[in-house]
């Protein structure tokens, strides 16, 4: 019982901060919803015990993806609110909300209603229990690292290369040649 | 009343369906970007989800390189984000037609 408690508040929290992000007009406000529906997300792996990945989540995603986006809308002014009245495609928004309501009953008939998994659903979308590598009674951190440094040692230095791509793209991406394109609109830093 | 897999499932498809919703109706780069990382999560706890409920960590190993992958693509498309708004401040998606063919 104290665990649907906490699932639907969890719950609440995640689709809440998910609303804000996609209705509050200011980008600000929509990074701190988006926050909120992460630690709502952490919650929902505590629940399930997957307790290293909500660290992790909270670490990674409330931590540095947040504040990466927040350094960015600092970078590039907070008054740009989106105007949510304004609407330059007409008809695009009822239909993108139409899209939204066909893909949840799209993937709620996939739910509910496919193959003889009864009422669990679960079974039906993709079969039976591991038998390759079930979760034992060992601490997670530790099967978990092993998994990442003996099956899928390939991928995790493919991500090493990955993440070195993408620090080095960044940098090349957002470095000022000449410095006459560069915008600023504080007086103050203007003069220099 | 039992906590079963069909709740984490259902709040993830709603989850999933409000991000592509946003992608869809929001302008603002950055915002569709937030958006986006609340699809990934959607099909992070549904790894999760099919990880405890049929015993396998393979599920818990993906929604770790989701993770990595996922930081990788916020630093490249907001870098991106930074250099385009830095030529045409104020822009919208709409407006953002430079890789045109």
């Amino acid at each position: 019982m104290v665990e649907v408690i906490t699932f639907l508040v969890a719950g609440a929290i995640v689709l809440g901060g998910a609303l804000g992000v996609i209705l509050l007009p200011k980008p600000v406000h929509a990074a701190l919803s988006l926050i909120a529906s992460f630690f709502g997300v952490a919650v929902v792996f505590i629940i399930q015990e997957a307790h290293f990945l909500a660290l992790v989540q909270v670490v990674v995603y409330a931590g540095a993806i947040v504040v990466l986006f927040l350094f960015v809308i600092m970078l590039l002014g907070v008054d740009t609110a989106d105007s949510l009245r304004v609407e330059p495609l007409v008809g695009q928004r009822s239909m993108a909300i139409l899209f939204g309501v066909l893909l949840l009953a799209l993937t709620f008939g996939g739910l509910f209603l496919s193959g003889p998994g009864g009422e669990d659903g679960a079974v039906a979308l993709t079969g039976q229990e591991s038998v390759i590598r079930p979760i034992d009674d060992r601490p997670q951190v530790e099967q978990l690292g092993e998994d990442l440094f003996s099956r899928n040692i390939l991928a995790f230095q493919a991500t090493a290369l990955l993440l070195t791509i993408a620090t080095v793209g960044a940098v090349v991406l957002v470095r000022n040649e000449g410095g006459e394109d560069l915008v600023v609109d504080e007086p103050g830093l203007a003069a220099e | 009343m039992e906590l079963t897999e069909s709740w984490y499932l259902v709040l993830s498809a709603l989850l999933f369906s409000i991000g592509a919703v946003g992608l869809l109706i929001r302008r603002n780069p950055l915002v569709m970007f937030m958006c986006i990382e609340l699809m990934l999560n959607a099909v992070n706890i549904t790894f999760v989800t099919f990880s405890i409920s049929l015993n396998d960590l393979a599920g818990q190993s993906a929604v770790f390189f989701v993770l990595v992958v996922a930081a990788a693509e916020v630093v490249i498309g907001l870098s991106i984000v930074v250099a385009v708004l830095r030529r045409t401040p104020e822009a919208t998606a709409d407006d953002i037609s430079a890789l045109r063919g």
